[in-house]
Parts: structure tokens; C-alpha cells; sequence
């Protein structure tokens, strides 16, 4: 928001106050007991990923460094790699630009109490409650080129799951109506918080619908935004559950994190490549993360 | 009925058994895994107790034994649960069953018999027994087989055999893959059984004309087609070559491996299409509606016949060798997965395993498998097949008349070749057909890199 930005500098440097050994025992515990879970978990695992990337490792056996060739045979000689990473982006391009302004569409439409607004709720809700892979399994069965429905209503014969040139995008059908509903109903919470003075000073100003959801209503979002956008790029990054059910990611369906599974969990156990896949996944993610901190730090240190 | 066999199982599978994985290394310093990598070290690490290379020389303490199972679900967990009671009452001897999950027993298999195994525990024929055996986690069983040998053909023996020349393993059970067809279909339009590849070519072509979808392809879940490979490669090159390619000896590249492939781009053209949206079980039900003509697969097909059409579908169902191609190796080999059980080197009580062992390689045993799982038949040649159906009746002709069998794929080379490389390079292949060349390139310079640990 702009006007806080621009009061921002006028403000004058504080003197830090002293703490109490009472309040620092309580920073200490409040701040390091967190700190520690997440080192535990997450940031040992995630830099024991690092590590195990330069080893082959069968899980049981000695390890045995290996240097980059893991990330080496991963760029050259691993095909599925290369599609896991595209289709990744894809997923998370097809969110964002598709499913999550789709969402917002929805929630507008929703806020207008509209009659039987809440059987509608309810409908586009839905499928947020069942998991992925239960939404993969449904759509199995929608999909399924000799049984599926769609097959057997319109007379086509498309191999919707097997043919990869398009499978991708029948998946992504499939995980777009759990995720327009998702963000239907975070935009629908932010909606009905929108002050509706502003909305009736938009409309005295001689507003049209447009520009009063554009230029008034949207900017008090933002809030929500952050959190769609961030909620976004988590689906799409790990996306799994409904590509692994419906053929274990293979053939068109590949991910990045089907490739970690496939080559660490269970049979394989390549745990080196597989940690050397998920470090690529890690970096992307640090990639979002970053920007993410970056810009919210910015804003903090400008205030 | 889903048997311990993850390719019986309907739901789902998990294509390679097992993280026999990278890494042939002596398994030194297990304990000094990463502590950072805490999920998967720790399973490994609560298991991490106990030595490595056992040596065959097992106790013979005739104490109590426990039994690791894989048979969780209902019908052959009550089978598994039989055959062990009635090895208690004869026997007197004390056995508890620890049944796991087959996926997961299967996943974990490594860790286990690392740590603290069952005495005696289920596991497959081949390769993967001989991937443990020659580690020193085995129980040689050499004495058991000098009294159930006479009960098995050689190719049994040779399964059970690892590559010090000792038995490791006594079978159970087994399923063969064959080429599975109607007998009313092929009566109804006079179509006679091929005996040559040119004979199976041109029944494909016929069959196009009379309107049926020649022959029935369902790869979605990227293992069914290992079976046409196996048995194009073993057909063509011959058994020896197929063991050794999937040792990683000898070159994907090699024109052997490339005649395959062309082989069986020739016979696309009469394959299923869109066979990488289909799952097996669709595909069997082309064949069960009669739209289908014919189907490469293992007699677990049989599962999606049972009780169709008032129990005459299954009546109808029958198979037939797949057709030979090269004069020198005729129909001499043949895919026939094999459950059964090895014995652990750590066991105490080696005396009671071993007894165990040879009551489960008796035919006593194996009828009480058998009359509970329809798709599965027993493999010693003295079982009573007087209550099989005329289907297993022919498996064990079918397997009987062959000189080599071959597990499968997935269970006669490495774990992480099979499921990372050999699946999304059979599809690719199923995909495109032309493109053989690159295909095989891929698979060679991944089979290099893992196979040279």
C-alpha cells in the first residue's frame, strides 16, 4: 500500500529497550524450540538431501561418494527428466493463470448472494475435501478410454490418459477442479471481509462493476493474494498424489516428485540420483521462496 | 484373489520387488549412515543390528520358528495360515506367523533380512533369491532339496539354485505366461492355433478383417509389457542371451536386442491401440467381451473371467505357446513367476526352518495353496491335479514341457533398472515404435550406470 511507503522514512530511529532475564528466557524458549523443530526437520533433512545427491547410496550398503555424476547422468542420460521438469512448470503455470483466476471468477460471482449461493459453495467445495488421489482415481474413471464415462457419453474414442501428448492436460483438468474450489473459497473469505462502504463509495463515484472490483475492491485483497499465490506454487510443485494413481507417473505424467519417489522409495532405492532430483526440486522451490522473502522484507524495511 | 504377487494385485503395483538396490559394496559401517537423512536412515538404522555375511553354515536348533509372510490379503493369508497348521500338527513343532503387507515387506526386504529375519520367509525364484543368497543372508537348503528333488523339474532346481551350486529357496507356487484367447471365438471363425510367427502375423491380419482387435495391449502401469519383451527375447536370442542381458553382460545396443524390437514393431500394427491409458484389467475384459482376439499375459487373467457369464467365460478361456521364431531355441523357454521360501542364515534354529521347508516343498502343502487361489498352480510334478481347473491343468503341461523358465523381467535383473529404466523405455517404445534406436541408446547408458556400481 502506498501511503504507508511514503510516511515511512519520517519515522525516527528507536532506542532499543533492555530485556528482563525473565523476558529473555521466554524469547529464548519461544524462539528456540521452534527453531530447533525446524531445523530437526526440515533443514537437516533437506541439506542431508544435499549430501546423500553426491553419493550412491542402496539405503543399506556403504555409501560411496560420487561427486556430481549423479546431477550429471540426471541431465544426459535420465530421459524422463527433462519432461518432469516441463510438465512441473506447466502444472504451475496452468494453476496460476488458469485455475486461480477461474477461483476468483467463482467467488465474485458467489459474493453477489446469488440465489442458492451456498448449494454452489457447497458443489465447488466439494472436491477440495476428497485428496488428490482420490480426485485421480474419480478421474480415472471419467478418463478410461474403453469404460470412461466421457468416452461412453460423447461416442469419441480419445485415449484421455494414455495418449501423452494429452494427458498432461486432462490431468491437469483433474487437479484444476480441486484447486478452483480451493481458491474459490480463500478469495470468498476475503470478499466478505471487503468493507461494503467502499464498495458503495466506489459505486457513488460513478464506478462501473469492473472498475470497482479492479481498482478498489481486488487492491483490498491483497492479503488473500499472498496467500493464493503462495498456496499456488505449493500445488504446483508438489504435485503428485493424482499422477502417481493413475499410472505412477510414466509415459507423459511425469513430475519431479514422482521421479524422487520412484527412484528413492520401496524397490529402487537409488537414494543418491532420487536426492540428486529433489535437490533440483529444493532449488526451485528456493528460487519462489526467496523471491517470496525478498519482497516481504522489503516492504518490512521500508516501513 | 490378489496373491503375494504385486502383479496379481488389482489396485496397484509396485514394479520391482524389493530395494535389493545400488551397490553390491560390502556392508560395512551400516551404522555409520547419515544422521541427517532421517527418514529413510532410520528404518534402516532400527534394523541395523545384527552381521552381515552369515556363511551357510546355519544352527540346527529345532526350537521354536517364526514365518515372515507377504501374504496379507484374505484368501491366501488363510491359505499361508493352513498349510502352517497343518505343518504344526504334524510336525509338533512351534511356528509363528508374522505377516506384512506385500508391498511393504517387499519394499523393506533388504533392511529385514539385514536386521532380525523370520526364520524362514517368503520371497521369489531367480535372480532375487540369488542377489541374497550370494550376499550370505541365505540358509543354504541344499539338504532339504536331496529330499523333495525328485519332485521338481530341473528348470525349478536351476530357480532355486544360486551361483555357488546350492539350494536357497523352495518354491511354492508359480503362474505362466502365455498367449491367452477364447476357444469359442477361435471356433466360431476357424482360426487355428499359429506354431511360427508368419502363422501369428497372419491370424492377426485376419482377425483385423473379421473386425477384432487382434491382440490385447494394456500398459498402463508399465510392467505388462515386459512379458511380450521376455518372451520375443527368448524366443529370438534364446534363454541364455535373455539372462545374461538382464545380468547387464551384454550390450542393449547389440543387434540381438535390436531384432527384438524390430521383431515386435513389425507386430504393433495388430496391437491394442492406446495401450498406455489401459490397465491390464480393462484389457482382459476386451478379451473377456470378445472384441479382443488374443493377449500376452500370465494366468492371472484368468481372475477378471471368474464368475463372468455364469462361470462359462473361464470354461472358454485357454492359451497357447507364443508362436516359435527361431529354429534354434523353438519354444524352449517361458515366463513363469515363482513364489516361495528361503530360510535365514541367522535362523537358531536351522532344524525346525529346514523341516518347515520341506513340509512347504511337499505337494500336501502346495494343494492346500492352490485350492484356494484358482490362478496359481503348484509346482512339484506329484500334487493331485484332480481338482484343478482345465486351465492350471494346462499350466502345468505348458511349464512342464519347457526347458528354461524365466521369472519375469522385473525379477531377473536389478530392481532399480526394471522399475527406472526398462518401464519408461517400454513405453516410450509402445509410443514409438520407429524410434528403437534411441531407445536403446537410453537404456544402454543407464544399464552402464547402474550396473557398474
Amino acid at each position: 500500500m502506498t501511503t504507508t511507503t511514503q510516511s515511512a522514512p519520517a519515522a525516527p530511529p528507536r532506542k532499543v529497550r533492555r530485556y528482563s532475564s525473565t523476558d529473555r528466557v521466554v524469547l529464548t524458549l519461544m524462539l528456540g524450540a521452534p527453531a530447533l523443530v525446524v531445523l530437526a526437520f526440515i533443514w537437516g533433512p533437506a541439506l542431508g538431501s544435499v549430501f546423500l545427491s553426491f553419493t550412491r547410496w542402496n539405503g543399506v550398503t556403504a555409501m560411496e561418494p560420487v561427486g556430481f555424476q549423479n546431477y550429471q547422468q540426471l541431465a544426459t542420460i535420465y530421459p524422463p527428466f527433462w519432461p518432469a521438469m516441463w510438465h512441473n512448470v506447466i502444472w504451475l503455470l496452468v494453476l496460476a493463470l488458469v485455475a486461480t483466476p477461474l477461483g476468483l471468477f467463482l467467488a465474485v460471482l458467489l459474493d453477489k448472494n446469488i440465489k442458492g449461493t451456498r448449494v454452489y459453495q457447497s458443489i465447488f467445495y466439494l472436491p477440495v475435501v476428497l485428496s488428490l488421489a482420490l480426485v485421480g482415481f474419480i478421474w480415472t474413471l471419467l478418463y478410461s478410454q474403453d469404460q470412461g464415462l466421457i468416452n461412453q457419453l460423447t461416442g469419441a474414442n480419445v485415449n484421455w490418459l494414455g495418449n501423452s501428448d494429452i494427458n498432461l492436460w486432462a490431468v491437469l483438468v483433474a487437479a484444476s477442479w480441486r484447486h478452483v474450489g480451493y481458491i474459490m473459497i480463500l478469495y470468498l473469505a476475503g470478499l466478505k471481509g471487503v468493507d461494503v462502504s467502499i464498495k458503495e463509495a466506489a459505486a457513488i463515484d460513478g464506478a462501473n462493476q469492473r472498475q470497482a472490483f479492479f481498482q478498489v475492491v481486488f487492491p483490498t485483497l491483497k492479503p488473500i493474494n499472498v496467500i493464493v499465490l503462495v498456496v499456488t506454487v505449493i500445488e504446483g510443485l508438489r504435485a503428485f498424489d493424482i499422477v502417481y494413481i493413475i499410472n505412477k507417473g510414466t509415459n507423459g505424467l511425469e513430475l519431479l516428485s514422482v521421479l524422487i519417489t520412484n527412484n528413492i522409495i520401496g524397490e529402487a532405492s537409488r537414494i543418491g540420483f532420487g536426492s540428486a532430483i529433489a535437490v533440483v526440486l529444493l532449488v526451485i522451490s528456493l528460487v519462489f521462496i526467496i523471491t517470496y522473502l525478498v519482497q516481504t522484507f522489503k516492504k518490512e524495511g521500508a516501513r | 484373489m490378489a496373491q503375494s504377487n504385486p502383479r496379481k494385485s488389482g489396485y496397484s503395483f509396485a514394479p520391482s520387488p524389493s530395494s535389493l538396490g545400488a551397490g553390491l559394496s560390502v556392508p560395512v559401517g551400516r551404522r555409520s549412515v547419515l544422521g541427517g537423512a532421517v527418514g529413510l536412515s532410520a528404518m534402516a538404522a532400527l534394523t541395523a543390528c545384527g552381521g552381515g555375511g552369515g556363511g551357510s553354515d546355519v544352527k540346527e536348533g529345532t526350537g521354536a520358528i517364526s514365518f515372515g509372510s507377504n501374504q496379507s490379503d484374505a484368501v491366501p493369508k488363510a491359505a499361508y495360515k493352513k498349510m502352517i497348521d497343518t505343518f504344526k500338527k504334524d510336525s509338533g513343532s512351534k511356528v509363528s506367523i508374522n505377516t506384512v503387507d506385500h508391498n511393504t515387506y517387499q519394499e523393506q526386504i533388504n533392511s529385514y533380512l539385514q536386521g532380525e529375519p523370520d526364520d524362514v520367509f517368503s520371497w521369489f525364484a531367480g535372480y532375487r533369491m540369488r542377489f541374497f543368497a550370494d550376499q550370505g543372508l541365505a540358509g543354504d537348503v541344499s539338504s532339504v532339496w536331496d529330499n523333495i528333488g525328485d519332485d521338481f523339474s530341473e528348470a525349478f532346481k536351476a530357480s532355486a539354485t544360486a551361483t555357488d551350486g546350492k539350494q536357497y529357496f523352495v518354491p511354492v507356487s508359480y503362474y505362466p505366461w502365455a498367449v491367452f484367447y477364447r476357444k469359442s471365438v477361435f471356433a466360431d471363425k476357424g482360426y487355428d492355433i499359429p506354431t511360427t510367427l508368419d502363422e501369428y502375423i497372419s491370424l492377426s491380419k485376419e482377425m483385423q478383417k473379421d473386425g477384432l482387435t487382434p491382440i490385447g495391449l494394456g500398459d498402463k502401469d508399465g510392467w505388462p509389457a515386459m512379458g511380450t519383451f521376455d518372451i520375443l527375447n527368448m524366443r529370438i536370442n534364446g534363454y541364455d542371451f535373455h539372462t545374461s542381458l538382464l545380468a547387464g553382460e551384454e550390450s542393449w545396443e547389440s543387434d540381438e536386442v535390436k531384432d527384438v524390437f524390430d521383431t515386435w514393431a513389425k507386430q504393433m500394427p495388430y496391437h491394442q491401440k492406446g495401450g498406455l491409458g489401459r490397465d491390464w484389467q480393462e484389457m482382459a475384459q476386451g478379451l473377456l467381451q470378445k472384441k479382443t482376439g488374443m493377449a500376452v499375459f500370465g494366468m492371472s487373467i484368468s481372475q477378471q473371467f471368474q464368475g463372468a457369464e455364469g462361470g462359462e467365460a473361464l470354461e472358454d478361456l485357454d492359451f497357447f505357446k507364443f508362436p516359435k521364431i527361431n529354429d534354434e531355441h523353438g519354444t524352449d523357454s517361458i515366463d513363469a513367476p515363482t513364489d516361495g521360501f528361503m530360510m535365514s542364515a541367522k535362523t537358531e534354529n536351522g532344524g525346525t526352518a529346514k523341516d518347515l521347508l520341506e513340509f512347504l516343498g511337499s505337494a500336501e502343502a502346495e494343494q492346500i495353496n492352490t485350492e484356494a487361489d484358482k490362478s496359481i498352480v503348484g509346482p512339484a510334478t506329484n500334487v493331485d491335479t484332480s481338482n484343478y481347473t482345465a486351465l492350471q491343468k494346462k499350466a502345468v503341461e505348458l511349464v512342464g514341457e519347457a526347458k528354461h523358465t524365466a521369472q519375469f523381467l522385473d525379477r531377473d535383473t536389478r530392481p532399480d533398472f526394471a522399475s527406472t529404466v526398462m518401464i519408461p523405455s517400454l513405453q516410450a517404445f509402445i509410443k514409438d515404435p520407429k524410434d528403437i534406436n534411441n531407445i536403446l541408446k537410453d537404456i544402454e547408458a543407464q544399464k552402464k550406470a547402474i550396473f557398474t556400481a
